[in-house]
């Protein structure tokens, strides 16, 4: 067979070497179900044809919709066969968000997991002209509904077809080009409105094989697929290096089961954003408070030993005998059967992007001997800039510049890079390609970053968000805000202070940790608005906003960003109401301009503020939740006289 | 809001001139209304109405002093618990009435009580029919975790979950028994807006896909009108309205019922 440069051929070159190897996995009706390679070829075979017989082909656009399903894995595959490009979209958007998407990307034909992504296509349906041909993978609910067509019809359609039409379907996988564009990802739009990043074949295949190089992934490798189809996090790992290295992709029962799936599964690479390991570790802490005293000592104890040297452990570094005897004995006790509880029992590679990392969250996950990693890119990177070295991975970095790429650092502090896993365009938006790709090639990718000693890459905020304060200080929000959401009571905190005399804070509590802790104490509440408001949680956060500060005090530049004031929010920050990214990060801008109210009270002194803020409920209908906010003060340290180093 | 994929057939249960006394106290007078297959039917009415009793007389646990009950065309003077079960009635209580200690899959597990027919020798070995019946009765358990979306609680002990859920574990105990009448009592009780909305859903979903005839008692109003088909309304333990949701809502005697008037 010729090269295996596009993701069809290279599903065909497994399905030929490793026919029986398994490909995919998914947990159905309580059982893991398992397809071989040489089964997702035939199934992929059949959708395309299906796909074909219905009109799809070359060059256009087929949405995708819906939790990890292997069938819509497939239907990537299916669409790239045909020379089509897949469409992953965000599976919980409302259909509101989808119509600019779907016109953007001119779609026509379109696959939903079940009912409820169905539902949505259809309430846009009308604000989508194009749109003709919807195909559901879970028929639950939907045997009343007239013009949509089930998977196995589709299928069947496509056994048909290429009974009829022999060759048509290797004929299109030969006509396939490297070049041509394989996925169509939208950016998550922090600011604006999303754009279609469109990455070949070639892009994402340079990738893959870049990263499982890097870290010798085979295909004796199994990961959980969990993450958003549409991210392209997932789209690297779940689906690119699955194809370029051919292990196998278990898919989760349900959202509610990741964390049973992975137990079940202990895959051996692993890939989350910081969000998910924050979760884990707040479980794990809520847990450790509830268990028995002997048992909270063991963890404590063992724990402080792998703080010190775990780490170092890890990265095959020189450490005492007797520590590394007592490191073996908490192995035994303590770190062993907590790996085992978390799903990380057998695994080799951990990576974590997305948004920064928590140096204490890093560190706990090493030092209990999970070999987590950062790793930095972009959608329009394919994910793919830096990689931190086994052996070299440093707290406060993001590694070294993975192989074949080239980064350089601009004039204003931008991180600048090069290399074949760029994108190729935003779709239809040749303005938008000029300005982030400049003339010698380079792609500006909106962070601040600077280069180490050692060549490794540090990002220290949004190049747009790092700002300065009145009195002239470094001000980097994203930086603060890291610290603050390392506390397992605090999910999410936004910092204000550009252009400011000191620094004030917006915090969101987590209502399962909090929630945990007030019962212990039983302390009764009955929501998040409540708890949010109580005196005794007010001085829980109080102190881990001072702990902060401590912290800021002692690193010389930003001892300025010290927190001198901070609210409780009355409602959780939510992707549903635009104030957080479909990813989650927050949107700094319409979160100030929405509560600005509250940000004049931050500043003006006041001790308490009303505020009555409109709320979206899953359903799509709006409320309002109301409020007296109260506004505390925290300690600050003095700033610390500056030392010559 | 009903999907055209069901058709409301043939009447399958008739109950005519119900009366129930406890001593001197009328529970219900006199009380006729028919249960149509497939359909979604309410019974609604203000506290202490006998909208309890009522589906307490359906299923068995209360014997009527009058009138007869007749279920897929055999005229009964009162129902009797095992009957019911054994013809394909199952119920829901108001009280959540689990087996806290044990998991959500065990509960669940005991709605197929009923489709067991291994000997106690055959179970306690495990072999033959006992095998071959709890491998298919768990398939069928497992399609209904599916079906209400409890995957992740499956191993829970049920008191450990929050009610919302273990509401929601009793309707999966009670379609464990694959019924054909499925009998509610107040399935959203206590539920906030977003569990309610949820619950509806599994509902009529339950209605859309099995086809299965739901009778339910319900006081939160915009459910009732927004999920039935048709509607009894009672009152003092006497029937003051019977019809779809648009003819109840209108009427004059089911207003006052609610909202109260001067006796």
């Amino acid at each position: 067979m010729e090269e295996l440069d596009t993701f069809p051929r290279l599903l065909l070159h497994h399905a030929k070497v490793r026919p029986n190897a398994p490909a995919t996995r998914e947990k159905d009706l309580g059982i893991w179900q398992t397809w071989t390679w040489a089964e997702v070829a035939a199934e992929v075979r059949a959708l395309a044809c299906g796909l074909a017989a219905q009109g799809f082909g070359r060059g256009m656009h087929l949405a995708i919709i819906g939790d990890n399903r292997p069938r819509l894995y497939w239907s990537m595959l299916a669409a790239e066969a045909l020379g089509g490009v897949p469409v992953p979209l965000y599976q919980d958007a409302p259909a509101a968000e989808f119509i600019y998407v779907l016109n953007d990307a001119g779609i026509v034909y379109a696959i939903a997991e079940d009912q409820e992504q169905v539902d949505k296509l259809q309430e846009a349906a009308p604000q989508v002209p194009t749109l003709a041909h919807i195909y559901y993978d879970d028929p639950r609910g939907l045997r009343s509904y007239g013009n949509v067509t089930s998977f196995e019809r589709l299928t069947e359609i496509g056994r048909e077809y290429d009974r009829a039409h022999p060759g048509f379907y290797d004929g299109e996988i030969a006509n396939g080009r490297s070049d041509d564009v394989s996925g169509m990802l939208y950016t998550s739009g922090t600011t604006g409105k999303p754009k279609g990043v469109c990455q070949t074949h070639a892009a994402f295949i340079a990738a893959a094989k870049g990263g499982a190089q890097f870290d010798k992934l085979t295909a004796d490798d199994s990961i959980l697929s969990y993450l958003p189809m549409a991210w392209v996090g997932d789209h690297l790992f779940s689906y690119a290096q699955w194809l370029y290295a051919g292990f196998t992709i278990n898919c989760p029962e349900s959202g509610d089961t990741v964390m049973t799936d992975l137990r079940e599964i202990g895959p051996t690479y692993y890939f989350a954003p910081p969000r998910v390991f924050e979760n884990l570790l707040t479980q794990v802490m809520i847990r450790m408070e509830d268990a028995s005293a002997p048992k909270r000592w063991l963890f404590r104890h063992f724990t402080a030993v792998a703080r010190r040297v775990g780490a170092d452990i890890l990265d095959g570094k020189p450490v005492a005998t007797a520590d590394r005897l007592r490191y073996a004995l908490g192995d035994l006790l303590v770190f062993g059967p907590l790996r085992n509880v978390l799903g990380m029992s057998r695994i080799r590679v951990a990576y974590t992007a997305g948004a920064a990392i928590g140096p204490d969250l890093f560190r706990f996950y090493r030092s209990i001997g999970v070999n987590l990693k950062q790793l930095y890119g972009q959608t329009e990177t394919c994910a793919y800039v830096c990689l931190q070295p086994d052996g070299g991975v440093k707290f406060d970095t993001v590694g070294l510049a993975a192989p074949g790429v080239e980064i350089k650092i601009a004039e204003s502090g931008e991180v600048l890079v090069r290399g074949p896993m760029l994108l190729k365009e935003y779709y239809k938006r040749p303005d938008a390609t000029a300005e982030a790709i400049d003339g010698e090639g380079f792609f500006h990718t909106g962070d601040a970053g600077v280069i180490d000693a050692a060549g490794h890459l540090k990002i220290i905020d949004r190049a747009k968000d790092v700002g300065r304060m009145a009195g002239g200080a470094m001000f980097a929000p994203n930086y603060i805000e890291n610290k603050l959401k390392f506390f397992p009571h605090i999910k999410e905190a936004v910092v204000f202070g550009a252009d400011r005399d000191n620094v004030c804070a917006f915090i969101n509590i987590d209502v399962g940790s909090v929630g945990n802790w007030a019962e212990r104490r039983g302390l009764p509440y009955s929501g998040y608005t409540d708890l949010a408001a109580k005196p005794e949680v007010y001085a829980l956060i109080r102190e881990c906003v001072e702990q902060v500060n401590a912290e800021l005090a002692a690193e010389g530049d930003l001892a300025a960003s010290q927190i001198h004031r901070f609210l409780v929010l009355h409602k959780e920050l939510d992707p549903d109401d635009d104030e957080l990214t479909r990813t989650r990060k927050v949107r700094r801008g319409f979160v100030a301009e929405k509560y600005r109210v509250l940000i004049e009270a931050l500043y003006s002194g006041k001790a308490v503020q009303h505020i009555e803020t409109q709320v979206k409920f899953e359903d799509g209908r709006a409320g309002v939740v109301a409020a007296d906010l109260r506004i505390e003060e925290a300690k600050t340290l003095p700033l610390a006289q500056r030392r010559a180093a | 809001m009903s999907g055209g994929g069901r058709r409301i057939g043939d009447v399958i249960l008739q109950l005519d001139r119900i009366s129930l006394a406890f001593g001197g106290v009328k529970a219900l007078t006199d009380i006729s209304f028919d249960v149509r297959e497939h359909e979604v039917r309410a019974i609604i009415g203000p506290n202490g109405a006998g909208k309890s009793s009522m589906l307490n007389v359906i299923n068995g646990v209360y014997r009527p002093q009058q009138g007869t009950i007749t279920f897929r065309g055999t005229p009964r003077r009162d129902m009797d618990t095992h009957q019911a079960a054994a013809q394909g009635i199952a119920r829901t209580f108001q009280n959540i009435a689990l087996f806290r200690g044990m998991s959500v899959l065990d509960n669940i597990m005991t709605g197929r009580n009923l489709k067991m027919n291994a000997t106690f020798v055959e179970q306690a070995i495990w072999i033959g029919r006992a095998k071959r019946e709890e491998l298919e009765n768990r398939r069928k358990v497992e399609e209904v975790i599916d079906f209400l979306e409890i995957q992740h609680i499956r191993k829970t002990p049920v008191g450990r979950l929050p009610y919302g859920l273990q509401k929601r574990v009793e309707l999966a105990r009670a379609l464990a028994a694959e019924p054909s009448l499925l009998l509610l009592d107040e399935p959203m009780a206590g539920m906030n807006v977003e569990e309610k909305q949820d619950m509806c859903r599994f509902v009529l979903d339950v209605n859309d896909q099995y086809g299965t005839t739901i009778v339910l008692i319900e006081h939160d109003m915009g459910v009732v009108m927004d999920i039935s088909d048709r509607v009894v309304v009672l009152d003092y333990g006497k029937k003051i309205g019977d019809g779809t949701p648009d003819d109840v809502r209108g009427s004059q005697a089911v207003i006052d019922a609610y909202l109260g008037v001067a006796h």
